[in-house]
């Protein structure tokens, strides 16, 4: 087996297994952990939180593979993800998402060749009011975005 | 009208989600007075059967019944479970409690949990909530340190602890038996009801599921009266001695679209519709087409209906729709009903979860269906499939994830069925990236 928590990430596990009365409920923020730490789930990471929980490896990945949010393969250093739900759409999303493969060079569903970013879109992301938006690694959001505003969060990704 | 603030109060007050500035203003008051034995759990359930809060999560189902439901002396643990995990599109209102106000739902689950006597408590937030969560973890922490949670919570003797459970993306899941589900770590797969949560829920035990707004109103319900409460809004009973009109109390209003103030608005119910999009919300941008009073899933209502519709849960049903979640999107003169349609059918079939056969394969026929029409090669005989295609998926399926689909879709074709047979022309009506048409009148040689 190719990976294992780290020191500190085991012992995070350690404290949230304890939140529940049956172990398999902590498979979600287990996979969190892993996902964490390599920013994304492969096959060795969820053979390994399937082994902490006492579950087969198959079962790690079907409930990885119903959560967008899980990387079942790797992304980019910057995974950039624009919400195209009513919303953000009224507002202007699809044309963030035009200036965003436009000036990174890439299709939606696409990784830079330097590996720096990929492009993505998500449905409703609760910033209806706010919009258009895009989150990066799942993270932090950016709102009420203009293509200049977009130029500029990307200089600022190193 | 004058009513008084309960959840937005302090929204704006620096640092408000940290406890010693909560607690400044009485933050935690009620519950070191209720655990201490001022008042009983029954007695907290009764308050708040008394004040008439509804869910605000979508259901508006009476909160203090739902408690109720649980069964009496059953030796099985009870769960409190938070549903956090607003993703119906339109809908930004929880997010607010929980970067403005985390202690209040804190205080608000601490209230709940020792109404139905759980000694857990789960609040599952959705994945992409990152800041929130960390803000609400936080928040959580504090209230550890200060005693007011763990096996001893304020000194009373009574044990609760309260787990922030991240969710990792998908909209079922705040489908409240999905939630259950995905919280014990499946995939976000809905259950048949019954058996109802209140007997079967988390870990096949007594549990409770109640939207985050919902439980941010306890403490203020406990404090003030459910009287007080169901002072505000709109209750009126009617010759029969039954209530005809029961939308008592405030409710978060989050609104998008062609509006010129998007926001999220504390509102008492019963006020208009109109009145709370030109009062609070600067009114419409552009000449008002329609509206969708309470997310994507709502069916959508004309102009005259905005006009005439009231902000109760009863007005919106005699207009055909729902109060939902509160996520009102205003539509404008010049935005494609089509173009609309199509991108929420594109939601649907994205989100739903696959277990049903109707709902799979429907959501996703549809939203086909429907990007033919907007290429202009729909027919007739696409909007006889489409009405068709949605008989047969109705009450066909675990969950309501179809109906939520279905109704829309049937009422946008029903109020504009005008404007979706213009497009039954060659290369159909072109829109901008925003769903504008670029030619507002329909092309000539439109069948109408």
């Amino acid at each position: 087996m190719g990976y294992s928590f780290s020191p500190e990430t085991k012992e995070k596990f350690d404290v949230l297994v304890t939140r529940y009365p049956e172990k398999k409920a902590a498979l979600i923020p287990t996979l969190w952990l892993a996902q964490e730490e390599l920013g994304w789930l492969p096959p060795e990471a969820l053979a390994y939180c399937a082994e902490l929980l006492d579950l087969a490896p198959s079962k790690a990945l079907s409930v990885a593979s119903f959560y967008t949010m899980f990387n079942l393969k790797p992304v980019g250093r910057y995974k950039i993800e624009v919400c195209r739900t009513l919303s953000c759409a009224l507002c202007g999303a699809f044309e963030i998402l035009d200036h965003l493969e436009n000036r990174l060079g890439i299709r939606v569903g696409e990784t830079t060749p330097d590996g720096k970013f990929t492009l993505m879109t998500q449905e409703c992301l609760a910033s209806c009011g706010t919009g258009p938006m895009m989150q990066v690694n799942g993270k932090r959001y950016f709102e009420s975005l203009t293509p200049q505003r977009v130029d500029e969060i990307l200089n600022s990704l190193a | 009208m004058s009513f008084p603030k309960i959840l937005s109060a302090n929204w704006g007050v620096p640092d408000n989600h940290h406890i010693n500035v909560a607690m400044s203003r009485g933050q935690y008051d009620v519950a070191r007075e209720v655990l201490g034995g001022a008042r009983t759990p029954d007695d907290i359930t009764a308050e708040v059967k008394k004040s008439g809060l509804r869910g605000r999560g979508g259901a508006g189902f009476p909160a203090g019944m739902k408690w109720g439901f649980l069964p009496k002396n059953d030796p099985r643990p009870r769960y409190l479970v938070i549903n956090a995990d607003e993703s119906e599109p339109g809908t930004y209102k929880d997010r607010r409690i929980l970067e403005n106000d985390p202690h209040m739902l804190i205080e608000g689950c601490i209230l709940a949990s020792y109404a139905i006597q759980a000694h857990a408590c789960y609040i599952y937030v959705r994945g992409e909530f990152w800041h929130q969560q960390s803000i609400l973890r936080q928040a959580v922490q504090e209230a550890y340190h200060k005693g007011f949670l763990g096996k001893n919570c304020f000194g009373s003797g009574y044990h609760l602890d309260i787990t922030v459970h991240s969710g990792a993306g998908a909209y079922i899941c705040g489908e409240e038996t999905a939630l259950l589900t995905s919280l014990e770590g499946e995939r976000g797969y809905p259950r048949l009801k019954p058996p109802f949560p209140a007997t079967h829920g988390l870990f096949q035990c007594p549990t409770v599921v109640n939207n985050v707004e919902t439980i941010a109103n306890v403490p203020w319900i406990v404090r003030h009266g459910g009287d007080a409460y169901s002072q505000i809004g709109k209750y009126v009973v009617g010759p029969d001695g039954r209530p005809q009109v029961d939308s008592r109390g405030t409710r978060l209003m989050c609104a998008s679209g062609a509006i010129n103030k998007p926001g999220v608005h504390e509102i008492p119910l019963g006020i208009g519709l109109m009145e709370y999009i030109d009062e609070y919300c600067g009114g419409v941008k552009g000449e008002l087409k329609a509206a969708i009073p309470g997310g994507s899933s709502c069916p959508i209502l004309t102009a005259d209906e905005v006009r005439s519709v009231e902000m109760t849960y009863e007005s919106m049903a005699k207009h055909g729709t729902m109060f939902g979640s509160g996520g009102l999107i205003v539509l404008e003169q010049q935005t494609s009903l089509v173009w609309v349609l199509h991108n929420l059918l594109r939601f649907y079939s994205h989100e739903s979860c696959g277990q049903c056969t109707p709902c799979r394969e429907g959501t996703d026929w549809l939203y086909k269906i429907l990007g033919r029409m907007l290429q202009g090669k729909g027919t007739e005989d696409d909007l006889r499939e489409v009405l068709d295609i949605a008989d047969n998926m109705e009450g066909r399926t675990i969950c309501a994830l179809a109906a939520a689909a279905t109704m829309p879709t049937r009422s946008y074709i029903q109020k504009f069925r005008e404007e979706f047979v213009s497009y039954f022309v060659k290369g159909g009506r072109p829109v901008d990236r925003r769903g504008r048409y670029l030619h507002p009148v329909a092309p000539v040689g439109a069948a109408v």
